[in-house]
């Protein structure tokens, strides 16, 4: 029989990076304190993706890990001090296995240099003593064996105890046998000294021992192999017999009864952590891995999404059955019509709300790479900083998630390198030595607000000014509140870091940031204080799925605008009218002059009056500038599913989608940055042949 | 013509042969190939897209997707007529080079029937200078002494639509 392995491989890459995340993010909590359920949590991580590679013929991933493996495990028996020194090998470790994987995933050759340099590491750390060591020899666990085995032993005694619940993982002990049987010549005898009575005994327990005779040309490794499956859950020793006796390899069971005993006793603990390391998704390739399409959820959501389905299906039948008794026109039936149409409605707003639900991931995803950012920076420009996470629980939509990233990291990268000081600075400054850097995550209305803040120097604010008067920037003389002063980070080309660094610098960092976290229809800020530090904080909208739309009616059109990008709207009094050279309409608002859009004359489309006093004017803002959009009429407001135009035509300048409203029609909605900015160019290529012809 | 034949035929399309659902277009007959209909509805009314060709007519609602219809008489500059009875929106999977499937409307004047046509029956188009290029057709035939333009729905409407649309954009 067999069986293609190859379309198991996708979750196989999928566990394995989820298993590298859980052991990244265990490896990096180390450092702090010393768990030995937290070790353990590492080592079962690095053992199944040991197993999965093993099993799907990953070969090299397998025995990469499996030196790791030997290296955990002797930390997790404490024969091991976790110093800096290992944890930091560990981490190089897992960027190479991750490496390896995603080569694996993307079927191209894995760097085997390097992956044998860090072997090598590994393997000449496992050859030196741990600091504590209880027991001579066993530091050398598997490496030593391999050695060992070269000259083969003639005989083997296997004591085989499995735990009672080993047949409920799908272990069965005939079939290991059988496969024993083909290393070798076998004799088995059965241990039935647990076996209870017939009426206390339970079919789906295994109470039996076993003490196997193995003989013939076989090293330990290849029985290891047989019984790498169980050893977790079972009691396992295997000895060699006869002339083959040396003292290594009695310490090598020794260490490996240890490593099963504990093995056993966590076995529970082991199933959690897979659990619990099957909860966290996202595989964070570091290189070409492609972006996961697929998206974990989790079953309650799936429950209420359901319960939801069954209650939809209660209301339509009760509105079908009032459907049918239509003719009957009995007023009461009008009641009963109005309730079921309104418990439809209530179904319809969860079903949608729950089916958003899914999307939503906390942003711990996101957060989960700065411990091990932090870490390595900090290290690289020698400063000592604590991070802190909070609200990683928050949860925003997947995209949004998605494409935060990399602009946290921005920010995280530039706190680090400008922001916090080095340990002498704060010291002379009497501020702790360790800097501390602050990543917080909360809900706000219908957004999700985010916070990198430092304690470190703050912004300088006579810099950053200077710098931007230099840039042209900014006039000057021109008055700046500290607040407009700070916000100039942002723009294009600008930086005050005295040199380029490696961290950050170059200058073409907070534009990017800004105009990322812009393209996801959000905000960001900057406040800061001299000597308490500065706070970036990023506003998102929640989704990118929905739209607090405002419609507006142009002519026969309809289009809508986001409620968020419309300041007021007025109706228009003429005599605020002005025009500029008979072509650019103004309007006063106030002591300001907005220039005049009418929507009417950029979509093409035929309005219902040329004439400003019969319309309104809805006063909207883009890139710092006030526009007043000239329409027939403000109509209701209302959430609209974004649907994309690309994805059957292509995106048009100046609309960001479109959406379909109640009576089944399809409505564009407006980009208004993109539309004003169609708006310019048109009017600048009309401009032009005048100018030639003049 | 012997219908019986003909409904046999349409049923299963026969090795080497393949089906072509055709329409009518100012008397002429065009055929597109009938796997990649997806369904033919009535005409109604398209959101207008600002800013595109006068032969994208605009969007419209297909149970929820957004797609784009296009007016073939217009996209052939053919003389336009007032949409009636038999006027349809044949929607059609476009395969997007490198970019996935689309879905786009096209707006014929009548729907008219489903021809199984060999391949080695196409006859190449001779080139004649038109509003759209040989390229985008697949070949000419006859069946029952008509000719029967074959199109190349992907050709027609990636290459040409889009192409069109840029440079008139550029422009």
């Amino acid at each position: 029989m067999s069986i293609d392995l190859s379309e198991f491989h996708d979750i196989f890459f999928e566990e394995c990076f989820e298993g590298l995340e859980v052991l990244e993010s265990g490896l990096l909590n180390l450092d702090q304190n010393t768990d030995v359920e937290e070790i353990n949590a590492i080592f079962r991580a690095a053992h199944s993706i040991k197993g999965g590679g093993a099993s799907f013929g990953f070969t090299d991933i397998s025995d990469f890990t499996h030196v790791m493996e030997t290296l955990l495990d002797e930390m997790r028996d404490g024969r091991r001090a976790i110093t800096r020194e290992v944890v930091d090998l560990l981490l190089k470790s897992v960027d190479c296995l991750r490496d390896m994987t995603n080569a694996a995933k993307n079927s191209e050759d894995s760097d085997q240099q390097r992956t044998a340099a860090i072997k090598q590491q590994l393997e000449d750390m496992l050859a030196t003593d741990g600091d504590t060591k209880p027991v001579t020899h066993n530091d050398t666990t598997q490496t030593k064996v391999s050695e060992d085995t070269a000259c083969s032993p003639v005989e083997w005694l296997i004591h085989f105890r499995p735990d009672s619940e080993m047949l409920q993982t799908g272990n069965e002990p005939t079939r290991l046998f059988r496969e024993l049987a083909t290393l070798g010549e076998i004799s088995v005898q059965a241990d039935m000294s647990n076996l209870p009575a017939y009426d206390e005994l339970n079919p789906e327990c295994c109470y039996l021992g076993w003490e196997l005779v193995l003989k013939g040309d076989i090293n330990k490794e290849q029985i290891d192999e047989l019984f790498d499956w169980v050893k977790d859950c079972s009691d396992l020793e295997i000895t060699p017999l006869g002339n083959y006796n040396q003292p290594s390899t009695e310490a090598v069971t020794q260490a490996d009864n240890t490593a099963t005993a504990e093995a056993g006793t966590t076995n529970n603990d082991s199933k959690n952590a897979i659990q619990k390391a099957k909860v966290t998704d996202k595989p964070k390739g570091s290189g070409a891995g492609k972006e996961s399409g697929s998206i974990r959820v989790a079953i309650d959501k799936i429950d209420e999404l359901i319960n939801l389905v069954g209650e939809l299906v209660i209301s339509q039948s009760m509105l079908s059955q009032i459907g049918n008794h239509l003719e009957d026109t009995d007023l009461s039936n009008t009641e009963i019509l109005r309730d079921g149409l309104s418990q439809l409605e209530r179904n319809t707003r969860e079903l949608q709300e729950s089916v958003l639900k899914i999307r939503m991931l906390p942003i711990s995803f996101s957060f989960s790479r700065f411990p091990r950012l932090v870490r390595d920076l900090s290290s690289k420009v020698g400063k000592q900083v604590e991070l802190k996470l909070s609200g990683e629980q928050t949860e925003v939509d997947k995209t949004v998630l998605e494409k935060i990233g990399d602009p946290l990291v921005h920010l995280v990268r530039n706190s680090l390198d400008h922001g916090l000081e080095t340990p002498e600075i704060r010291k002379a400054n009497n501020k702790p030595e360790t800097g501390s850097l602050c990543l917080n995550a909360y809900h706000e209305g219908s957004e999700i607000v985010i916070e990198v803040s430092d304690d470190g120097a703050g912004l300088n604010k006579d810099r950053i000014l200077n710098k931007a008067i230099e840039k042209g920037l900014v006039a000057e003389n021109q008055e700046l509140t500290d607040e407009q002063i700070y916000n100039l980070i942002f723009q294009p080309g600008f930086s005050t870091a005295e040199q380029v660094s490696d961290v950050s610098g170059r200058g073409v960092g907070m534009d990017v940031v800004r105009r990322n976290i812009r393209d996801l229809g959000g905000n960001v800020s900057i406040t800061s204080q001299p000597d308490k530090g500065s706070t970036v904080t990023i506003r998102l909208p929640l989704t990118l799925a929905i739209l607090d739309g405002q419609l507006t009616s142009v002519g026969e059109q309809t289009y809508i605008l986001s409620l968020v990008s419309i300041i007021e709207s007025l109706q228009v009094i003429p005599e605020h009218v002005s025009s500029i050279t008979g072509q650019a309409e103004f309007y006063q608002l106030r002591d300001e002059y907005i220039p005049i859009i009418r929507l009417s004359e950029e979509f093409e489309v035929e309005q219902s009056s040329d004439d400003l006093s019969q319309g309104l004017l809805v006063v909207v803002e883009a890139e710092g500038q006030r526009y007043g959009l000239f329409v027939d009429d403000l109509m209701g407001q209302q959430q609209v599913v974004i649907k994309s135009l690309e994805t059957n035509f292509k995106q048009l300048q100046g609309i960001s989608g479109a959406t379909i409203l109640g009576d089944g029609t399809v409505a564009l909605i407006l980009d208004v940055p993109g539309l004003i900015q169609r708006h310019y160019e048109k009017r600048n290529t009309a401009m032009k042949p005048v100018s030639d012809v003049a | 013509m012997n219908t019986a034949q003909t409904a046999e035929t349409t049923l299963q399309a026969e090795d080497g042969m393949d089906q072509y659902l055709t329409f009518m277009l100012a008397g002429e007959e065009y055929g597109v190939d009938i796997l990649r209909v997806q369904e033919i509805k009535g005409w109604s009314t398209a959101t207008p897209l600002p800013n595109t060709p006068d032969y994208i007519l605009g969007v419209i609602n297909l149970r929820g997707t957004v797609v784009p219809v296009i007016d073939l008489r217009k996209r052939f500059k053919l003389e336009s007529i007032a949409f009636g009875q038999t006027t349809v929106v044949i929607v059609v999977k476009v395969a997007d080079d490198g970019f996935g499937e689309r879905i786009v409307g096209i707006v014929v004047d009548a729907v008219s029937e489903v021809h199984n046509v060999a391949t080695t029956d196409l006859k190449p188009a001779p080139d004649f200078g038109g509003a759209i290029s040989t390229d985008s057709m697949k070949g000419l035939t006859t069946v029952d002494d008509k000719m029967l333009i074959m199109l190349d729905i992907d050709h027609l409407m990636n290459k040409d639509v889009l192409k069109d649309f840029e440079q008139t954009e550029q422009e």
